[in-house]
């Protein structure tokens, strides 16, 4: 599974892993922290299409709901079937096992909006990384 | 901007990772390790509670009971010395002021432990309703700190250095030396375990702290937050004043009815509550499980067959049960347990199942109401 150095991502603590015209989601090892003990996801359902910083799946703690946005523009081919009975994987595995759904980008060219590894960690130094989750 | 407060452990809180919210305006930990495993912890071990932040208020007098007994809807006669009760306050609506819980000390000496966020108002509600009465009524919050003990080893934990504590039943309260300092226990608590409070000068709190921390480390003992104290209390059933009874929603319709006693004499609101009992509720806090997965939250709606009938007051995911759980004021008070209805959450309706409270309770206190 992907290496973060290999992924982009978004200003609301979402990875990205493009493979093969495959898209991969989920959410960063910062964001499933800062949501605590994850006890559901709701995946968006295959065949639906979303835009590009969409509300389309929710991540939910013992105290709040989170929504998840779509990094990239595209159709929901896939979601993580296991969460529905461990969500806890996304805190234990969030850059691997805990990913939440797979896209079929729509423009494939949108991905260069969004940051790299090393400008993510950069991003996680300032204010407004820790305005969102 | 107001100032947050702090409690006399917050250096402490700090030191064990509390993640620190503002919880009414006190800066309290949410959390340490995390919700699941606090919750865990209370239910298998034993865990501690900072809830330095509620209220103390003294009542002396010769007409101290007088006085409890007009501003309660709960018979405090019932208690004598080294009894605690637990009570609500009402206003002259039927609806409710706060929740708390008297500990007597003597025919004229009664001590009583209120909400955090109601405590400025109580206090000028209760100063109120003293005049005429030869009574005296004193905001010692300040000058107390405040530890819960809970789960099924805090006995044991407790008994290191307090086996007189053990020794009392549950709603016993006393008096006593707490490692060099006069103090309040009461065997109570917000978590449907067994457990005690423990009431100190606030300067001497973070020692007993400390020390009860080091005692109870075979035991598993751990600093527990507002997170779980939330998931044990209500898996306990136990109403959260603000969430689920306030001023316009009165102990009967709260199910709460056995801390009504209209045989006891007059007090404030009783026609109201008379009425009420008479004529029966319109709506009633009614207890609900989750059939399907997710998670309800406070404000979630609830339909019976389509029909709109309520909103959720406390609902949260019960990791005892391992499922969605919720108390809500529906407009259907002839709902029995096993009927079904609809949350409806984030658009999708989630079908629940109405269920008797409390959701869960540990064997020990179920034994104690036995």
């Amino acid at each position: 599974m992907p290496k973060p150095e290999n992924c982009l991502f978004t200003k609301t603590h979402e990875w990205v892993f493009l493979e093969g015209g495959t898209a991969t989601v989920g959410v960063t090892d910062h964001a499933q922290r800062e949501i605590t003990d994850i006890v559901f996801v709701e995946p968006p359902k295959p065949g639906r299409e979303v835009k590009a910083g969409e509300a389309c799946c929710v991540v939910e703690s013992v105290k709040a709901a989170f929504d998840i946005y779509a990094p990239i523009a595209g159709e929901v081919t896939a979601a993580n079937e296991a969460l529905a009975k461990d969500a806890a994987v996304v805190n234990r595995s969030p850059q691997d096992e805990g990913w939440l759904f797979k896209l079929k980008p729509a423009n494939p060219g949108e991905v260069n909006k969004l940051m790299d590894w090393d400008s993510y960690q950069a991003f996680l130094q300032t204010a407004e990384a820790h305005a969102g989750h | 901007m107001v100032s947050l407060r702090r409690t006399p452990l917050y250096d402490i809180h700090k030191k064990y990772g509390g993640r620190i919210v503002d919880f009414h305006g006190w800066e309290l930990p949410v959390q340490y390790e995390g919700i699941l495993k606090e919750h865990q912890t209370v239910r298998t071990a034993v865990g501690l509670f900072d809830v330095s932040h509620m209220g103390q208020i003294w009542v002396r007098g010769p007409q101290a009971l007088d006085f409890l007994q007009k501003t309660n809807t709960n018979d405090i006669s019932r208690i004598g010395p080294g009894r605690a009760i637990y009570s609500h306050l009402p206003n002259d609506q039927g609806g409710v002021v706060d929740d708390l819980i008297i500990s007597c000390f003597g025919k004229e000496s009664y001590f009583l432990v209120v909400n955090a966020a109601t405590l400025e108002n109580d206090f000028a509600w209760l100063q109120k309703q003293a005049q005429g009465f030869q009574v005296q009524l004193e905001n010692k919050s300040d000058y107390y700190g405040m530890i819960a003990v809970q789960g099924p080893k805090a006995l044991e934990l407790i008994n290191a250095d307090f086996p007189r504590v053990v020794g009392l039943p549950r709603f016993g309260a006393m008096e006593l030396d707490v490692l060099g300092q006069p103090g309040i226990v009461t065997r109570t608590g917000y978590t449907g375990e067994e457990g005690c409070e423990l009431i100190v000068p606030a300067e001497h709190t973070p020692k007993v702290w400390e020390h009860l921390m080091s005692r109870g480390a075979a035991l598993g003992v751990k600093p527990c937050g507002l997170g779980c104290r939330d998931t044990l209390r209500l898996e306990a059933g136990y109403l959260l004043y603000g969430s689920d009874i306030d001023m316009e929603h009165s102990s009967y319709e709260a199910g709460y009815g056995w801390v009504v006693k209209l045989d006891k004499g007059d007090f404030i609101g009783k026609a109201h509550f008379a009425k009420q009992k008479a004529e029966g509720v319109k709506r009633r806090l009614i207890g609900l499980k989750l059939m399907d997965r997710g998670v309800p939250r406070p404000g979630h709606r609830v339909s019976v067959d389509g029909k709109s009938a309520g909103i959720l007051s406390s609902a949260t995911f019960s990791p005892t049960l391992n499922a969605g759980i919720a108390m809500g004021y529906l407009d259907r008070p002839d709902l029995k347990p096993g009927a079904r209805v609809a949350i409806e959450m984030h658009g999708r309706q989630v079908p629940a199942e109405v269920v008797r409270m409390p959701f869960y309770l540990s064997k020990e206190l179920k034994n104690a109401k036995a």
